[in-house]
């Protein structure tokens, strides 16, 4: 039986017994890509150092690769690449050199580390440059090195705090698509910290969804936003009649601005409404299909800013 | 297209070799620190200062060979050469001692070693070893020049070099002293601050503030006061230590019968320093 990339039961830290950071976080995580969602302060940070063994959880217990990291952090580590939130890059040496002394750190012989550092760079789009000294770089080019420093000892496990913090649009994205490409061609299970929703649902296979340090729901993406599907109409005039007309078809019609939101619980209904829309002889603007975003399921909480 | 033009995209491919052990990675971390000393790795103005002070070491100790060889007058001997030094090695910590720790803290990248398997306390042995190392090479190597200076233009042949060699290895031990205690002193005050000017001045100034205090001690008019006068400096306190272990020194310190007294609180300074450090960086690790 394949093991459970991270199994945390009851696990909460408080510090100096008032603050409560982590509190009775009881969850199984699956290998692939995983988004770790919450708004500032809700706990993620504290949750990647009690799985790094950097802090020893208050009470619960936490297994990663069925180790307890607070038990045997090298094993732990020896397998997991952290990439921190906030700068952690020397200014004054060149990524490649960088990059292999902590590889060596990592454990790796001289020309491995070398070898891999290289390697790593590459994957991260910074080859070109690697000779460059780090204080040149771009806020952009900073995160990649971080990156590459994380996986430079071919990990198991990605944790990345706040990956896309700093990056502009397109920095994000190419972020987002290199960690995407990390967990499904790499075979590297990855840990996407975030504030932001709306970004790590698009690379992640899982969600979890905490908030002041307590669960508020873990699942797969795709079951978050199964039968979720929704077709979207618009009509230049005649909403109103179009939507009572629907809504005799028996579909469920929301309204939202000018659109007419409709669950498509089957094909037929996507022939229903066009039907619907030809008989009324109504301009019809837009119809388009388009998923539930995961943070509609939260929209009552309001877990995150999306 | 012939087939070495094509250019292959292989892909990720994940590490099978093999994966070192706590020690090496420990030794990897220490040659690390012991190249940063002396600013290999780095850019050309990271060498400027540590290569400056070692220029001067090493010129006064090719100065002194040439005089022992022209003149055959003994200016300095091996010990009191490195007493001699104190000041550039002060400087030489407060140069190199900012460079090895607090540029780390600086820049964010503990969290990134800590996060591998490296203890804290690897962490500050790998620093420690690292400067003492770097210091000890800073007295040692001119100390072999004399030597070598001395050994070519002995006039007693095989027993001359001898007696140069058993002048040169007590020398080395007490430059171990030296080096043993400046880095511990030294690391410890720059991992108290990220801001490396910060760091270098508080070296200094730890040991610019406590000459002063040997100062007045030593004209007081108990004979007591003045033979323990030098425990309150690192400089004499090293110094005392060298006087009494090493007769031959000739450093010129009085301690009477306190010589002991030296010893015991110079290892119990380097215990402290070092405890604290690794005090202070178990909490840094953890953050």
């Amino acid at each position: 039986m394949p093991v459970s990339l991270i199994v945390t039961d009851a696990l909460t830290k408080t510090y100096g017994g008032r603050v409560t950071a982590l509190s009775d976080l009881t969850v199984t995580v699956e290998p692939g890509v995983i988004g770790l969602v919450g708004a500032n302060g809700a706990g993620k940070s504290t949750f990647i150092k009690i799985m790094l063994g950097l802090l020893a959880p208050s009470s619960g217990s936490v297994r990663v690769f069925d180790i307890d990291p607070t038990v045997n952090p090298d094993q732990v580590r020896a397998r997991v690449g952290y990439m921190p939130e906030h700068d952690s890059l020397p200014p004054d040496v060149s990524a490649a050199e960088f990059v292999t002394h902590l590889g060596r750190i990592s454990g790796l012989p001289r020309t491995a580390a070398r070898e891999r550092a290289s390697e790593a760079l590459r994957h991260v789009g910074l080859y070109e440059e690697r000779y460059r000294q780090i204080g040149g770089y771009s806020t952009g080019m900073k995160q990649r090195v971080k990156l590459a420093q994380a996986l430079v000892h071919d990990p198991d496990l990605l944790l990345l705090d706040e990956p896309t913090n700093g990056l502009d649009p397109a920095g994000r994205d190419a972020m987002l698509a290199l960690i995407h490409r990390i967990g499904t061609e790499f075979g590297i299970s990855v840990v996407v910290c975030s504030h932001l929703l709306g970004e790590v649902e698009r690379i992640c296979d899982s969600l979890i969804a905490i908030e002041g340090g307590r669960l508020l729901r873990a699942d797969r993406i795709s079951e978050m936003t199964a039968a979720s599907d929704v077709l979207a109409v618009e009509v230049s005039e005649g909403t109103d009649a179009l939507a009572e007309a629907l809504t005799k078809l028996g579909l469920t019609v929301a309204r939202e601005d000018r659109l007419l939101l409709v669950p498509l619980e089957s094909d037929a209904a996507y022939d229903r409404i066009l039907q619907a829309v030809a008989d009324l002889e109504l301009p019809l603007h837009r119809l388009d299909q388009r998923r539930h975003h995961v943070a509609e399921l939260f929209a009552t909480k309001e877990t995150a800013d999306v | 297209m012939s087939e070495a033009s094509v250019i292959h995209d292989i892909g990720y491919q994940r590490y099978t070799g093999p994966r070192l052990g706590r020690l090496q990675v420990l030794t990897a971390m220490y040659v690390h620190g012991l190249r940063a000393a002396f600013g290999f790795g780095r850019s050309a103005k990271a060498k400027i200062f540590p290569w400056m002070v070692a220029g001067i070491v090493l010129l006064v100790a090719v100065i002194l060979a040439a005089v022992r060889a022209q003149a055959g007058i003994v200016a300095l001997n091996y010990v009191q050469f490195a007493d001699a030094m104190s000041w550039l090695v002060i400087l030489f910590v407060a140069i190199v001692a900012p460079e090895l720790v607090s540029r780390d803290m600086r820049s964010g990248v503990l969290p990134l070693y800590f996060s591998r398997p490296l203890r804290a306390a690897d962490y500050v042995w790998a620093k420690f070893a690292a400067l003492v190392t770097g210091v000890w090479l800073l007295l040692g190597v001119p100390q072999l020049i004399m030597f070598l200076g001395a050994a070519f233009t002995t006039k007693t042949g095989m027993r001359g070099v001898w007696n140069e060699v058993g002048d040169l290895l007590p020398a080395w031990a007490y430059s171990v002293l030296w080096a043993v205690v400046f880095a511990a002193i030294g690391l410890l005050i720059a991992s108290l601050t990220g801001k490396r000017a910060f760091a270098a001045g508080g070296i200094v100034a730890v040991f610019l503030m406590t000459t002063p205090v040997v100062g007045v001690l030593s004209i007081l008019p108990s004979t007591d006061a003045q033979q323990l006068s030098g425990l309150a400096s690192p400089m004499t306190l090293v110094a005392g230590v060298g006087t009494w272990l090493i007769p031959a020194s000739n450093i010129g310190l009085d301690l009477g019968r306190f010589g002991v007294v030296y010893l015991i609180e110079a290892l119990a300074l380097i215990a402290t320093c070092l405890l604290l450090l690794l005090a202070r960086y178990r909490k840094v690790a953890s953050l």
